[in-house]
């Protein structure tokens, strides 16, 4: 007799499963994220955003009436499985896919999308995701080959230097902007007197700083994630370095301001995205980000709140849900955000799928982020 | 030179994080053959048991009282009498695999209930840096130090001048001889779980105002905390000591002068080279085995 | 005798479910293909590890990693036009001669120190997946790995490859299981049941220790050589320390030393994501309660508690019998 009550309970935990609403006039975006692994952070953030934009479109109706039904799928930080998701998401004949936001899984993602004819609006920066000649691929933030030059121009020119130090992380994201940047340094006759490549997760910077310091660069060039951005600045500071620290968003966040301290006061960064913007519709985002979920979004957040905007603003240029014309869409398109305030910042996409967006240089002064330039669009 | 120094003592300052975490991973193994696969997210653990409680308005040392408590009862007696006791007489690979699992759902966990993102943590030592020969420390990191021998000392006088401590030593050796000469040797083994629940939580509120607290803080101290008690001496408790303060100054060395992109080879080199050529690691004793 | 009956219901089970495995390919689409294609791949993988720790009583940590040199060199010689089987070749030549070197100075420390052994290269092997960019790709790893070509049949259809690997799969248990049955087989168990014995009785231990290792080493090589195609990118963080635990898990789960175990474990480990899926947020939560309970219950895996299911029942039976026989024997 015991053991039935056991089987009662499988029965009725199967039975609880929550469904998956599904109603004939809805918008299905089915978003692939890393929910789990190293990426995890990465992917929670993008799916936080999304679900935020989904809550705002469906409370004023949806796009064009129709409500959106967003449904996040894990790839464990995987490739293999977020293949596999992709495989079944297509199955089930999505209007839209999202994500990744690991540039490695994107490459594995894209050519089904492609071949389903269906519209990816993905987080990965990866320089070569959108080189592939994908007409279905479509970024939410600047790839490293848009961002990277604006930076090295800004190091050569602005700050004169004739040596730089480079210190990133050695995964996909830092490793491709190390590779970018380093063309973009020797395109201006910057010369890189150290290459130094750090792990993900480290905590310990201070051999790190210490090169840095032996080798007496111009300018320092960092890119790490947020917290060890924090760990590396304050090192840097015990290790006396003076020279100018540059970097991106990642560089000075909010969060590493709060991290570092007085370290970071000083540091330079490009920055596409980033709720610490001169722009009151971002400031307004953090402000309803931080109320639904209580933390402050970082870029990630961001790009996933893009990608359904993006969606809404090309469905309501189509005048119709027709899934087959979003990517045609997509390209080519202006949105502005005095008429669609969703996508916080005018955008343009381009024919392959790279965005035009205008893009700021901040300084870290007393504990807060200024902005000292905007660096406009390129076609305005 | 400036510069080895400098590394010298932030390879010190690591080292003794991962002597702390060591030093619970060799007391669960000696006294009861106990792998913990999950000894990493046992550190991660207690600091959000704090943060938690500071987010309730409580203050930071009665928050600390909170998270020494918690981690008393969940990863120390639940964690004995819920996992390891049903499983410890089927064999040590059972278990290990069973704290593998342990340690993603800690991770899980805090990741879905608590949040994904790092949170800061505050420290009672202040942020600010000591200028010692001419180079930096910070004062984090000394309290570190500091809190790191201290407990490994009071822990080996407990274990070796008390009676029972000798007692658990005793136990640790031959249980079955123990029991025979009247020892609680159950009891005896609760106290090392709970000993070592009470340094992860010590080691947790040094940690993470350096790591800050985030769910993922686990996975590499607790691959550090193996290697530094692994190199150490996996039967001494002085082992875990000089395999974590080692560990810390090979990596910083390492990473400065051999290379940076293999940095993490380095420490897993030394681990091969010493138990190739000392087995029983630096500091430890040949085991007695049992035919 | 209550012994046959339960022989030939293993027998009409196994013959039942390698008919569904045969049939069932052709009513899923492509991402239930994908799933069997990994079922048989990680399963591959998992009996060699099987071979090494539940027959031969050695912990490896490197599982994954030999997975990788696998999946490595297979992608590395077929995106420079070189066929699959010789891919294949190089897999397992290479894994198990590195399973050899990296097993030979290990044992001759001490019995389970290989673990550490496998550590090390496990973690080293990343790092030069990741950091040799000029054979591996690097961070970026090796794209577009083409699928094999049998007898002019292009195995690109997810159909097809799936029928593929399967197949890979039957060959690597056949052949495992003709070693086990073998005479090195039973030097294996002995091995495990009492090394100090088996080396009295003249079993150069050593050598056998490290004949396991390498051969299951070397399967999992193979399972490496058919991943790369499956998922057509290998990348330095599929290959992780993550992979080794997740094989191991595998194996134990299932059911260690038991032929049959790395298959339920594997697929156990496939298809968790997708069978609790309904709980979305909290099914690795769920997921590591699961195993640990499972282990709790009994941590000889799913078979060791069918076994003592089965052995309880038998016992059962007999002490029944007994009963039954007392009177006419005359017992009081």
């Amino acid at each position: 007799m015991g053991r039935g009550w056991i089987w009662l309970c499988l029965l009725g935990g199967w039975a609880a499963q929550p469904q998956a609403a599904r109603a004939a006039d809805t918008i299905n975006l089915i978003d692939l994220a890393e929910l789990s692994g190293s990426g995890a952070t990465v992917g929670t953030n993008f799916k936080n955003g999304a679900d935020l934009a989904v809550d705002e479109i469906n409370a004023k109706g949806g796009i064009l009436g129709a409500k959106i039904v967003i449904t996040h799928w894990d790839t464990q930080s995987n490739a293999g499985v977020a293949k596999a998701l992709a495989e079944k998401a297509l199955d089930a004949q999505p209007y839209a896919l999202l994500g990744p936001g690991y540039s490695g899984s994107v490459k594995v993602v894209a050519p089904l999308a492609a071949d389903a004819g269906v519209a990816e609006i993905m987080g990965g920066e990866a320089a070569d995701l959108t080189r592939a000649g994908n007409k279905f691929l479509f970024r939410t933030s600047f790839g490293q080959q848009s961002s990277m030059p604006k930076i090295a121009r800004y190091i050569a020119d602005n700050l004169k230097a004739k040596t730089a130090a480079i210190v990133y992380v050695n995964n996909d994201f830092g490793k491709g902007g190390n590779d970018s940047i380093v063309k973009e340094f020797d395109k201006r006759g910057v010369k890189v007197l150290l290459d130094d490549s750090t792990e993900a997760g480290q905590a310990d910077f201070s051999a790190d700083a210490l090169k840095v310091k032996a080798a007496n660069p111009d300018v320092v060039f960092i890119y790490l994630n947020e917290e060890e951005s924090a760990r590396m600045l304050k090192e840097l500071r015990k290790a006396d370095v003076t020279k100018p620290l540059v970097g991106e968003t990642t560089l000075i966040g909010q969060k590493v301001i709060e991290l570092a301290g007085d370290a970071a006061n000083g540091a330079i960064g490009h920055v596409g995205l980033t709720t610490d913007a001169p722009v009151p519709a971002l400031k307004a985002y953090r402000d309803r980000f931080f109320a639904k979920y209580n933390y402050v979004p970082d870029h990630n957040g961001i790009k996933g709140y893009l990608a359904v905007y993006m969606i809404k603003a090309a469905t309501e240029k189509m005048g119709k849900i027709d899934p087959k014309g979003l990517p045609d869409a997509l390209h080519g398109l202006s949105i502005s955000a005095a008429k669609e305030p969703g996508i916080l910042l005018d955008v343009t996409i381009d024919g392959n799928g790279d965005l035009d967006r205008e893009s700021f240089i901040g300084k870290v002064v007393d504990g807060k982020q200024v902005i000292t330039e905007v660096l406009p669009k390129l076609n305005p | 030179m400036a510069n080895f120094v400098a590394l010298l003592i932030a390879g010190l300052a690591t080292g003794a994080l991962y002597a702390l975490v060591a030093v619970g991973f060799t007391l669960m193994w000696q006294t009861s053959q106990t792998i913990n696969f999950a000894q990493g997210e046992f550190v991660m653990l207690p600091a959000f048991f704090m943060l938690a409680a500071m987010n309730h308005g409580a203050p930071y040392w009665v928050a600390l009282a909170i998270g020494v408590g918690l981690s008393l009862a969940i990863l120390g007696l639940a964690f004995k009498r819920l996992l390891v006791d049903p499983m410890l007489r089927h064999g040590v690979l059972p278990l290990a695999i069973a704290t593998m699992a342990l340690s993603s759902f800690l991770k899980e966990s805090v990741k879905t209930f608590y949040s994904a993102e790092a949170s800061p943590f505050p420290s009672p030592a202040p942020s600010s840096d000591l200028r010692v020969l001419g180079v930096a420390v910070s004062w984090q990191s000394l309290a570190v130090l500091v809190a790191a021998l201290s407990a490994v000392t009071l822990l080996q006088l407990g274990l070796s001048r008390t009676r029972i401590g000798r007692q658990m030593q005793a136990a640790a050796q031959n249980p079955t001889v123990a029991q025979i000469l009247g020892l609680p040797v159950e009891r005896l083994i609760l106290y090392a779980f709970l000993l070592n629940a009470a340094l992860v939580a010590l080691a947790s509120a040094l940690v993470s105002p350096i790591y800050l607290a985030k769910f993922s803080n686990g996975e590499t101290l607790g691959q550090a905390a193996f290697i530094a008690a692994i190199v150490g001496g996996f039967n001494q408790v002085r082992g875990a000591v000089v395999g974590g303060l080692l560990l810390g100054v090979v990596e910083n060395l390492g990473a400065a002068y051999i290379s940076d992109a293999y940095r993490d080879a380095i420490p897993l080199f030394v681990l091969v080279v010493v138990i190739l050529f000392r087995p029983n690691g630096l500091v430890g004793r040949a085991e007695e085995r049992t035919v | 005798m209550t012994g046959a009956a339960p022989g030939r219901i293993a027998i009409a089970a196994g013959l039942a479910v390698a008919a569904a495995l045969i049939v069932a390919p052709l009513f899923l689409r492509r991402y239930g293909l994908y799933l069997v294609s990994d079922w048989a791949v990680m399963t591959i993988a998992a009996m060699g590890l099987n071979l090494t720790l539940g027959y031969a009583g050695q912990v490896s940590l490197a599982q994954g990693a030999f997975v990788g040199v696998g999946a490595y060199s297979a992608a590395i010689l077929t995106t420079h036009g070189w066929p699959f089987a010789t891919a294949m070749a190089l897999a397992l030549a290479l894994s198990f001669a590195v399973g050899w070197a990296l097993g030979y100075p290990a044992l001759r420390v001490r019995h389970h120190y290989l673990a550490f052994v496998t550590l090390a290269f496990s973690t080293l092997a990343f790092l030069v997946f990741r950091n040799e960019a000029w054979l591996t790709g690097g961070v970026e790893g090796i794209d577009g790995v083409p699928r094999p070509s049998l007898f002019g049949w292009s195995m690109r259809p997810p159909l097809a490859y799936a029928y593929f690997c399967l197949a890979a799969l039957a060959l690597a248990a056949a052949a495992t299981a003709w070693l086990i049955r073998s005479p090195w087989g039973r030097a294996f168990l002995a091995l495990r049941e009492n090394p100090l014995r088996a080396q009295s009785l003249g079993v150069d231990t050593r050598r056998y220790t490290l004949l396991a290792f390498a051969i299951g080493s070397a399967l999992g090589g193979a399972a490496g050589a058919l991943y790369a195609p499956l998922v057509g990118l290998v990348e330095p963080p599929a290959f992780t320390l993550a992979l080794s635990l997740n094989l191991l898990m595998m194996v134990i789960v299932g059911g260690s030393g038991y032929f049959l175990g790395p298959f339920l474990g594997a697929l156990i480990a496939v298809m968790a994501p997708e069978w609790l899926r309904a709980w979305e947020n909290y099914y690795l939560i769920l997921y590591a309660a699961l195993v640990m309970g499972l282990l709790v219950i009994s941590p000889t895996g799913i078979l060791g508690l069918v076994d003592r299911y089965a052995l309880h029942r038998m016992a059962a039976e007999a002490s029944a019998a007994r009963t039954a026989l007392k009177p006419s024997i005359g017992e009081s």
